[in-house]
């Protein structure tokens, strides 16, 4: 792996962003207007609710949580179908730059986009709403880590898709997270599911990290084993999801989908 | 010296068979031009060599050695062809600068103000690639292509829906760039003055198979006609009445 082949990938994406106003205003402004709504929703329920009561914050937490994972999901795939829309793959599938290139370009370069867009909206709750992420401690740094790795894990499955089937695969890039959503568990305990969703749910990262999230706001403690338990499961999940875009990048060149990606 | 060896090389998509155990090489400083009309194979050929699609059958050597997939002699070959852009929003001097760092090009400032100067760039170096005419657009992604200064060259139709100026630049600044730098260039394409100038042999594909090579010269006397059109159309169309 060579560092400035790596660097000259993502160095073409950074010029993007930096070359456009209105793509910088979008990557900030979704995830304000979702932090803003999640904020005054997150407010009445902490007013209105016993369960809430004295645990202000909660639904904001994970909403910037989910936000962040979504974001660098949705990221990743953006990268990969800028090179789409642009016709630019087959120039980058000539060049030497290797797959594995490819993969660590696209998900540093993800990690960029996601901040720049992110960081304000978290900057934004501390004034208006009286939360911050900080409040979540040490462990925010593990619970981020393990969605980015989650986030990334379904970038590179879509990706993977979009290699093997074309830009007919799009629309489940932007679908794929919102399939996930409902057993993340992300604004609910896992209880709430019914028995057989809860095997379901929790063979997921995102439970295990939304309920570490909940506990240590509302028990003040700290519990490693769900941290370590996301974090298993996130290295399962990425390591399918590795030879899955290494298969399917395989099976386009066999089939010869590779040269027909950008069509 | 033999620069690219292919040797029996096969494509099968299925049961088509898209290129059928087809053999040439190319040596330094030679440019072979694969002639022949649409879905006859060429284009699968050339990315055979690019390692975009894996052969079914047969071997490709670059300098005697074997390619595997993902080999590293990428960074030793370029490409261009006026269907693969280069990304539109990024003005010229970046696309160069990303191309230059990704081919890990010694004295990335000096070798693009050389492609600037030789390519006549400096005018619209700063701009969107993607406001370009296509003139101007192919000038930079030949820029490209030989940015690495590559001692293979594959180019897929380099002229296509060019004005007849622009395609003249191309043409000249290829035959003088081939002057200057050993280099084996496999050029596909339908225009057959282009092949004519720019290629030392020929090589006539139908159906996935090559029927006839040899010089444009070559070619043109023993078919008796006047030019690689007439002999192009004739072996196009042999078999079709």
């Amino acid at each position: 792996m060579k560092i400035r082949r790596i660097l000259s990938l993502m160095l073409r994406h950074l010029y993007l962003i930096k070359a456009s106003f209105p793509r910088i205003i979008d990557l900030i402004y979704w995830p304000t207007v979702q932090i803003i709504l999640w904020g005054f929703v997150s407010k009445f329920f902490t007013m209105h609710s016993t369960y809430f009561n004295n645990t202000a914050g909660i639904i904001l937490t994970a909403a910037i949580l989910y936000d962040f994972l979504f974001r660098s999901s949705i990221s990743y795939n953006m990268l990969f179908l800028e090179e789409i829309w642009s016709r630019n793959l087959i120039n980058l599938f000539v060049s030497p730059l290797k797959i594995s290139e490819i993969i660590v370009a696209l998900t540093c370069t993800a990690l960029i986009r996601t901040l720049i867009g992110l960081v304000p909206a978290v900057l934004i709750a501390i004034p208006l709403f009286g939360i911050s992420l900080i409040d979540l401690g040490l462990p925010l740094m593990l619970l981020l880590l393990s969605l980015y790795l989650f986030g990334i894990t379904l970038g590179l499955l879509v990706t993977a898709g979009l290699v093997r089937f074309g830009p007919s695969f799009e629309n489940i890039a932007w679908a794929s997270l919102f399939f996930i959503a409902p057993l993340g568990c992300i604004y609910y305990p896992v209880e709430i599911l019914p028995n057989w969703l809860q095997v379901v749910a929790l063979a997921l990262p995102l439970a295990h990290i939304f309920e570490e999230t909940r506990s240590i706001l509302i028990t003040n403690t700290v519990n490693y084993v769900n941290i370590y338990n996301a974090l298993m499961l996130n290295l399962v999940y990425l390591s399918i999801a590795l030879l899955t875009f290494y298969r399917s990048f395989k099976t386009a060149k066999i089939k010869g989908s590779l040269i027909n990606v950008g069509e | 010296m033999n620069k690219l060896n292919i040797n029996n090389l096969q494509k099968k998509f299925g049961s088509f068979e898209a290129v059928k155990k087809i053999s040439f090489s190319i040596a330094e400083n030679q440019t072979v031009a694969l002639l022949g009309p649409n879905g006859c194979g060429k284009t699968t050929t050339i990315a055979m060599i690019l390692g975009l699609i894996t052969p079914t059958s047969g071997s490709i050597s670059i300098n005697n050695q074997m390619l595997k997939q993902d080999h590293h002699y990428l960074s030793k070959m370029n490409f261009a062809s006026p269907y693969v852009e280069l990304p539109k929003k990024l003005t010229v001097l970046e696309n160069l600068n990303v191309y230059a760092m990704m081919y890990e090009v010694p004295d990335t400032k000096n070798r693009i103000e050389q492609l600037v100067e030789e390519l006549n760039l400096a005018p619209i170096l700063n701009k969107k690639t993607g406001e370009l005419s296509s003139g101007q657009r192919n000038r930079v992604s030949l820029a490209k292509s030989i940015i690495n200064n590559p001692e293979i060259l594959l180019l897929d139709e380099p002229t296509a829906s060019l004005d007849p100026d622009t395609g003249d630049f191309i043409r000249t600044f290829l035959e003088n760039y081939k002057k200057k730098n050993s280099m084996a260039t496999l050029l596909a394409s339908h225009n057959m003055d282009e092949v004519s100038r720019l290629s030392d042999y020929v090589l006539m594909m139908k159906e996935g198979s090559i029927i006839d090579e040899g010089t444009a010269l070559n070619l043109i006397s023993k078919h008796g006609k006047e030019n690689l059109e007439q002999v192009f159309l004739k072996l196009v169309r042999q078999n079709e009445n």
